[in-house]
């Protein structure tokens, strides 16, 4: 149910805050969503898409720091 | 970098279950509050993957399986209503309220409609102006912006045949009302990463400090549930109880702030009752005065009447934490997917239905480990 998937932003439609659209690919597929509640999104950002709704831009930087998390923080562990 | 396979990396998975059992002393008990994370983990095989005596519990964020009865009951009505067309998630569809699913009052010959989003329902409503559409706003603080958003478009619109049964539910109180339970065995809670997303995670703070529990916001994928579960059995390990944030390439310590703003303008806070579990004070969301024409409990006239359907169903114990799904009588025999007798076999999160669909032929270690990565769809 709080399923929420991360896709492309392709294309961004719309200034006003309530009617922030755009299309966000997911894989071959194409939708469209709301990007009310991510107002700083751009197109080539990811963001996670929730019942319609863009809920947040997924962050780059964060997500390479989690796949390297064993290996920097833990590096002892990783011999 | 697409966010979904690289977390399913079957090595980097593996690594971090080396990692787990290399701090783990003792045996120790978490609880995933998502249902999204328990699918996750029964169909990844996550839980085989860690030391013996950590136990995964499976928590009650699956918000099909804590709808209470009567609003399906009450659902149903409102669909049997002449004119009425009633929008819902398709999870919803099939759950048991005392008169039966809203599938069966379709079949009967009510409009009812699967939708993806509120937004959907708002169109149809828009496009049917001679008719009442009715949305069934379930969900937790995930979906509720979205409700929250439709909501605000339709009053902008000026749309008057657009309402709302709410039955939005809230995690935190939720999870004080576990650990407040004397039969609690939880000691650890891997916190629902999308909820944690629109709400962040400010408010867990003060329950793990006077609860002295580990909370570790945390992700849906392999790698995600890993690691969550790694910070989680570290903190208690080395005797600390801090809220750690997993999941950070989506989830921040404020939340986001604009949904948070909507929902603050549509909805109140009111006392909630939870399917098997009862009543919550200050778990669910009813509409603001504001926009209290949309609620359609007003516009149908209709008060819930608290009731639990009689069932030999265990789904209480089991949203609590008490009892897993194989501990049932009724599990895979009396009880399946095709026939459920309770959410938890109903809804695709339900653990129940998890078991089910990944459990019948229960996989050895090495299988379960070398599954991960292979799927790769959303």
């Amino acid at each position: 149910m709080c399923l929420a998937v991360p896709g492309e932003v392709l294309s961004v439609e719309g200034d006003d805050m309530l009617t922030r659209q755009g299309r966000v690919a997911f894989g071959g597929i194409v939708k469209q969503v709301s990007l009310a509640y991510v107002p700083e999104a751009v197109i080539g950002d990811y963001v996670l898409v929730h019942a319609g709704f863009a809920i947040t831009t997924i962050d780059a930087a964060d997500a390479l720091k989690t796949l390297a998390y064993l290996a920097e923080f833990e590096p002892e562990e990783m011999s | 970098m697409k966010y979904v396979d690289e977390f399913r990396d079957a090595a980097l998975a593996r690594r971090h279950a080396e990692a787990i059992a290399r701090i783990t002393t003792r045996p120790w008990t978490l609880m995933e509050v998502c249902g999204g994370q328990t699918h996750s983990i029964v169909r990844h095989g996550i839980d085989q993957l860690l030391p013996q005596g950590v136990e995964l519990l499976h928590g009650p964020g699956c918000p099909v399986c804590v709808t209470p009865a009567e609003s399906i009951d009450m659902a149903v009505a409102i669909a049997g209503e002449a004119g009425v067309i009633f929008c819902s998630f398709g999870d919803m569809l099939r759950v048991p309220g005392h008169e039966g699913s809203l599938l069966a009052a379709k079949a009967r010959g009510a409009d009812v409609r699967m939708v993806y989003s509120p937004l959907d329902a708002l169109k149809i409503a828009r496009e049917t102006p001679d008719r009442d559409v009715v949305f069934f706003a379930i969900g937790f603080e995930t979906t509720a912006p979205a409700t929250a958003m439709t909501v605000v478009q339709a009053a902008r619109e000026n749309i008057e045949n657009f309402f709302l049964l709410v039955s939005h539910v809230l995690v935190p109180p939720a999870i004080e009302a576990l650990l407040n339970d004397p039969d609690n065995q939880v000691q650890g809670f891997l916190a629902a990463g999308h909820v944690c997303t629109v709400m962040g995670y400010w408010e867990y703070e003060p329950i793990a400090r006077r609860y002295r529990v580990p909370i570790v916001v945390t992700g849906f994928e392999p790698v995600d549930l890993l690691q969550g579960i790694y910070l989680c059995l570290r903190q208690l390990e080395e005797g600390r109880a801090e809220v750690e944030n997993q999941y950070s390439r989506s989830v921040r310590r404020d939340g986001n702030r604009t949904a948070q703003e909507l929902m603050r303008r549509v909805f109140t806070i009111r006392p909630q009752r939870w399917r098997g579990i009862g009543e919550i004070a200050a778990s669910g969301l009813g509409l603001t005065a504001e926009y209290a024409r949309y609620d359609a409990r007003v516009r149908f006239d209709r008060v819930g009447i608290a009731a639990e359907l009689p069932t030999e169903c265990i789904a209480g114990a089991i949203l609590r934490g008490l009892k897993k799904p194989v501990d049932c009588p009724a599990f895979g025999t009396r009880c399946t997917p095709e026939r459920p007798l309770g959410a938890t076999m109903v809804s695709s999160e339900g653990a129940c239905a998890a078991y089910y669909r990944y459990r019948r032929h229960v996989p050895s270690r090495t299988d379960v480990a070398s599954s991960i990565g292979q799927e790769t769809s959303p």
